[in-house]
């Protein structure tokens, strides 16, 4: 039987949605106060609209909802599903005020590209977007990245078992220390001193290559942001080609791969236990998919001659799949090169390897390597049982942080998370084909929205058809979330409509 | 009379026929000369190693590199980036950002589908560089009702504060 959900359901989740809401408009305030240093004055003004919009709401619904009441599951991930849909329809009031988005759902496209961190854009003539406009769709990345949950985690929330529910519902699962709003805390600490230091290093290359100090230092902070949480915006609209520089691609690709890598990984690291990195099964799974998919993409660019020369084909392959790989989507290439220049076999292989995506609790997307990893553990295991004598025990054990011993009830949630990611990548590749796109520019398209990469091979554009933009809206949602909010937020719904009081 | 009209409607026809000539002719020429970024992209193995013409607004940065520099150069629908001899950019005066339109160049170059000398980007080697039009700065205007609507939504966002903070204690 199902139950109707109960008035203090709702209040709860109003109170806690309230919070989050409250954390986003005041960061609405960073881009204001850059529109000051900058004398910019219309797009400080649209920052102070929507910070006034969001701190209003957030306002009304913490004092109409309040609670002293600690969140539930189903509470917990309801909160965050909807924070993310709230998050992109007051993220997007900014952008669209701006008038450099052609309509509201185009805007709202851009915010939840940018807080999923997939990094797709619909924007209009970029290259003349305000600092205060442009340091908004970078942060939101930076913010969607950590979790948005975790902004409040860090500053409002109390509780932690609740936090600990919300922590999980943005597909979270590893307390890197004891207590969930320490980890959110580390995970904050962890990515500020990153940022920091790749601004510094990406400012420095910035100058050197011939920018300006200024842009350079502001190109320094976005491309960081929208790298380490592998988003793959940029202020440019030609993206990281606009360098022209080995040197900037290089630090690229190392900010983007640490980003893709699992926090508690960083947090081994950061404690000196660094042997963690070469004998962690994610670790190793993501150096031998990269390898492999690397090798396959060189043999199909080669076979047709893309490029003219050995380092310039490795150049432009490793760049292209390390940033499919992690899902950040940064390119040295033109959109429409992907179809027109790099061939069936090369152009699968990205795709694969977009699918499967980086390493679980990163800002990565994609179905993650540990989940592969225990895919093939998994088969080990049965293939040794249908070897060995059937009364032979066969235990299967992977390393991740400690000696894991390998569960029937784990590969079972593995397998299902990996076969909603295939559905989500299916979908949205018939739905593409439905309004007349070619199936593999389709499937292309569909995979990088919904592992949250940010490669376009031209579909996104701001002419697509409505149905499309929020169907990719939906696949960057359910994929960042990783399904389980979702499927919660749907239940939630049913048992609105249909349950009994 | 008859001969005299006859002779009109052919001048006339001439001149006609000379002006349709010469503006077909024009039209033909500024057509073969500038090709857009979008046809440079989606055909860009036809135009690889080809002498081109391409037009548009210089935007970000000019960056020197030694003797060269490179500029990126949009069209309106994409930018590429051009490699010149850095002495060229000297008459860039405006680069497009939020609070300037840049300088509308005319480039004749070499187009590169992936350049050997450039890590495969796909780009032009400047051999001439034409100002079309000087870039200017843009000055902003404040928008009365913003700021109006933001005053507004403060002083309410405010009144409820106060309401609150009232109704706690």
């Amino acid at each position: 039987m199902i139950l109707r959900p109960r008035t203090e359901d709702l209040k709860t989740i109003g109170y806690y949605l309230g919070k989050i809401i409250i954390g986003l408009g005041l960061i609405m305030l960073l881009p204001f106060v850059l529109a000051i240093l900058f004398n910019e004055i219309n797009p400080g003004l649209d920052f102070l609209i929507s910070s006034g919009i969001s701190l209003l709401i957030g306002l009304l619904l913490s004092r109409l909802c309040f609670t002293n009441k600690d969140l539930n599951w189903m509470q917990g991930m309801i909160v965050i599903s909807f924070s993310w849909l709230v998050a992109m329809l007051l993220g997007a009031i900014p952008l669209n005020l701006s008038g450099h988005w052609k309509s509201y759902l185009d805007a709202c496209f851009e915010a939840m590209s940018g807080f999923a961190t997939t990094g797709l854009t619909l924007v209009q003539d970029l290259d003349h977007l305000s600092y205060t406009h442009n340091l908004w769709r970078h942060l939101g990345p930076f913010i969607g990245g950590q979790g948005i949950a975790i902004v409040a985690l860090s500053f409002f929330v109390k509780g932690t078992s609740g936090a600990f529910k919300m922590y999980v519902g943005e597909a979270r699962e590893e307390r890197l220390l004891p207590n969930v709003i320490h980890t959110s805390r580390f995970i904050w600490l962890i990515s500020i001193t990153y940022l920091i230091l790749g601004t510094l290093v990406l400012g420095i290359i910035g100058i050197l290559i011939g920018m300006k100090p200024v842009n350079a230092f502001f190109h320094g902070v976005c491309i960081f942001m929208a790298g380490f949480d592998t988003a793959g915006f940029a202020p440019q609209s030609q993206n990281v080609l606009f360098y022209h520089s080995l040197t900037f691609e290089i630090a690229t690709i190392i900010i983007i791969i640490l980003g893709s890598l699992n926090f508690n990984l960083h947090y081994q690291l950061w404690v000196g236990r660094r042997k963690e990195i070469f004998k962690n099964i994610e670790t190793k799974v993501f150096f031998t998919s990269i390898m492999l998919a690397f090798l396959i993409v060189v043999i199909g660019l080669n076979r047709l001659g893309v490029y003219p020369k050995a380092i310039i084909l490795l150049r432009k392959g490793f760049f292209q799949l390390i940033s499919g790989h992690t899902t950040t989507g940064y390119a040295t290439i033109y959109a429409r090169q992907f179809i027109s220049d790099w061939g069936n076999l090369a152009l699968v292989t990205l795709i694969a390897a977009m699918g499967l995506g980086g390493c679980a609790c990163s800002t990565a997307g994609g179905i993650k390597m540990l989940r592969l990893g225990i895919i093939f553990k998994a088969l080990k295991e049965d293939i040794k049982r249908i070897i060995l004598p059937e009364k032979a025990i066969v235990t299967v054990k992977f390393h991740h942080m400690k000696e894991v011993l390998l569960e029937d009830k784990a590969v079972r949630a593995t397998l299902l998370i990996t076969l909603s990611y295939l559905t989500l990548y299916g979908i949205g590749a018939l739905i593409g084909t439905f309004f007349g796109y070619p199936f593999l520019d389709s499937l292309f398209e569909s995979t990088s929205a919904a592992a949250n990469v940010g490669f376009s091979c031209g579909i996104t554009d701001a002419g697509m058809p409505a149905v499309l933009k929020l169907t990719y809206i939906f696949q960057m949602w359910a994929g960042r979330l990783e399904f389980m909010s979702i499927f919660t937020l749907i239940g939630f719904l049913v048992a609105a409509i249909r349950g009994k009081k | 009379m008859i001969h005299k009209v006859y002779s009109l409607q052919f001048t006339v026809y001439r001149i006609f026929l000379i002006l349709f000539t010469v503006h077909c002719s024009l039209f033909t020429v500024a057509y073969a000369q500038v090709i857009s970024s979008t046809e440079l992209i989606n055909n860009a193995k036809q135009y690889d190693g080809q002498v081109v013409t391409y037009s548009g607004e210089v935007i970000g940065d000019v960056m020197k590199r030694g003797n060269f520099a490179w500029l990126n150069v949009n069209d309106g629908a994409n930018a590429i980036g051009i490699w010149i001899e850095a002495s060229l950019t000297k008459d860039i005066l405006y680069t497009g950002s939020f609070k300037s339109k840049g300088d509308l160049i005319e480039i004749t170059g070499i187009f590169n589908r992936a350049c050997p000398g450039h890590g495969g980007d796909l780009d032009i080697h400047a051999r001439e560089i034409k100002k079309i039009q000087v870039g200017n700065k843009l000055y902003e205007k404040l928008d009365i009702n913003k700021r109006n609507f933001a005053i507004a939504l403060f002083i309410i966002l405010g009144l409820i504060w106060i309401l609150t903070r009232l109704k706690t204690r």
